[in-house]
């Protein structure tokens, strides 16, 4: 079971809290009326399933509801981080630079 | 090939069991090859198989990153039937069925088919009207699909607690007597045994990395770990994989990629006759030829390439294995795995042409795909073959979900199937 973190309760939960929402940052066309069926294809079915890096979305279902984004590895799990929703795509790899930065300090 | 038979066996019984040999080869790859199927699973071992048997392709060859059956082919909970809803599901899934009735006399391979039924559990009204609008479709289409009362479900597997104060009460069920199980890993190997046997190269512990097309964008081999291999045609089978394959040649697919889990029991003595299983509560059961319980969880809710999943899932299945048979709550759990399935948005497959010509797509068999391994194969074979799709799978397009003719059992089965 994942461990993740919602920045609006900045707090650590377990994964039975929160439901998952898929790929991050697609955008709702504004025209959805007018767009053409490739357009609509491509917002309504198409979807990131990247191996490594992931942004995703997560809703704090059975806490303060809130739907936030996460960085996560798909093959290790691992969360890079979460953010709230809005917010641009973080840089993970500055991310793990400093992670070695304080591994390195210590 | 040495043919497997009662005589065979005597004589090597005679001979200390000494002249059995490999039952496919392990060649050097060659440099190119009419046809490269990505994937040695079950449905791509299967394809090869059957473009060498039944369109006399033999320059064909099989790369699998791992070894052949390692992947979802020997992952999964070995349940065979074919009553879904759709027309374009049962002309499949109902192929898959015919062919897995003579597929150890085909394969000259034992894959322990056996069609011990499969009995899917009511528990409410809308499972109620749900299956029987499944039941009336199947028949109507020449499936046999049957409704059981509770008594006749429990008379039909004893175990089962159809009390009418259980905690998921049964008010019947569906029951299709020609579904069953198979040995998934003699599915694998008879595949490849008889596609070596007529030529095909299974190349093992070869990662494809790479997909080459010419300037007219049309495909002309694949990188892999062990060098540049030609190919004039591509199929990719390669399951939770397959989205990461298809990105090498700029194809975007429907895909998400999720674990599925499965775990199985200590050894008992034969007690469960069938397959059950239960959408509502979410729980398969079977019991294997070797005595453990074959125990199907459903998918954790998020993308991952873990081959492994949350203890919640399969403990979620097991309070409902608990209830539906209470007998069996102080059975133990030996082993638990995970595999990695492909699921589509309208939880149908997709076997079809791709934008790149020459690449071939069967994949989006998500949580289901064992049962259509012969059918499958048997149809993406016909498909590179020919260029174009098998009448029986003319409706499972990747187009489809441009056009919006999508083949919905994700509403039909309300779970994931």
């Amino acid at each position: 079971m994942l461990l993740i973190y919602c920045p609006y309760c900045e707090e650590e939960r377990s994964e039975l809290e929160f439901r998952n929402a898929g790929d991050a940052h697609i955008v709702r066309p504004a025209n959805i009326a007018e767009i053409s069926d490739e357009e609509f294809e491509e917002f309504f079915f198409l979807r990131q399933n990247p191996k490594g890096l992931f942004f995703e979305r997560w809703r704090h279902i059975h806490g303060c509801g809130r739907f936030f984004n996460a960085a996560r590895d798909t093959v290790s799990d691992r969360f890079y981080t979460t953010y709230k929703a809005g917010e641009p795509k973080p840089d993970v790899a500055a991310i793990l630079n400093g992670e070695q930065d304080k591994g390195a300090a210590r | 090939m040495r043919k497997y038979s009662v005589f065979a066996v005597a004589r090597e019984a005679l001979r200390g069991h000494k002249g059995w040999g490999p039952q496919w080869a392990s060649p050097e790859p060659r440099k190119d090859y009419d046809v490269i199927i990505i994937g040695g699973g079950g449905h791509g071992l299967g394809a090869a198989y059957y473009l060498a048997k039944e369109h006399g392709i033999t320059n064909v060859a099989v790369l699998e990153k791992g070894w052949i059956g390692g992947g979802n082919t020997g992952r999964n909970t070995t349940i065979i039937r074919s009553n879904y809803l759709y027309e374009e599901s049962m002309d499949i899934y109902e192929h898959s069925l015919k062919l897995w009735e003579n597929l150890s006399q085909d394969l000259n391979y034992n894959v322990m088919y056996s069609p011990r039924g499969v009995m899917m559990l009511s528990h409410n009204i809308h499972d109620q009207q749900s299956f029987k609008r499944h039941i009336n479709a199947n028949r109507l289409y020449g499936i046999d699909n049957e409704w059981l009362t509770p008594e006749q479900a429990k008379a039909y597997c004893p175990p089962l607690d159809i009390a009418k104060n259980a905690r998921y009460p049964i008010n019947g069920a569906a029951l299709q007597r020609r579904g069953g199980t198979a040995r998934h890993d003699a599915v694998a190997w008879g595949y490849a045994r008889g596609a070596s046997d007529r030529g095909v190269h299974i190349i093992q512990n070869c990662e494809v990395t790479g997909i080459r097309r010419d300037e007219n964008g049309r495909v002309t081999g694949v990188d892999t770990n062990r060098g540049f291999i030609g190919a004039k045609k591509i199929g990719v089978s390669a399951a939770g994989h397959s989205s990461v394959l298809m990105e090498m040649a700029d194809v975007r697919v429907p895909l998400q990629s999720q674990p599925l889990q499965a775990l199985v029991s200590e050894p008992l003595k034969p007690i469960f006759p069938c397959v059950v299983m239960s959408n509502s509560v979410h729980a398969y059961i079977s019991q294997s030829d070797k005595g453990e319980f074959v125990i199907g969880a459903g998918t954790d809710q998020y993308n991952s390439y873990s081959q492994t999943g949350g203890l919640q899932i399969i403990t979620h299945t097991l309070d409902a294995i608990c209830e539906l048979f209470p007998m069996f709550r102080r059975v133990k759990m030996m082993r638990q795995w995970g595999g990695i399935v492909d699921v589509t948005q309208d939880r149908s497959p997709i076997q079809g042409i791709t934008p790149v010509p020459g690449l071939f797509l069967n994949a989006g068999w998500g949580t289901g795909g064992f049962k259509a391994t012969p059918g499958s194969a048997n149809l993406f074979a016909h498909l590179i073959a020919r260029g174009e799709p098998h009448r029986l799978a003319a409706g499972l397009t990747l187009d489809r979900f441009r056009t919006g003719r999508l083949i919905d059992e994700a509403a039909a089965a309300a779970v994931a199937h």
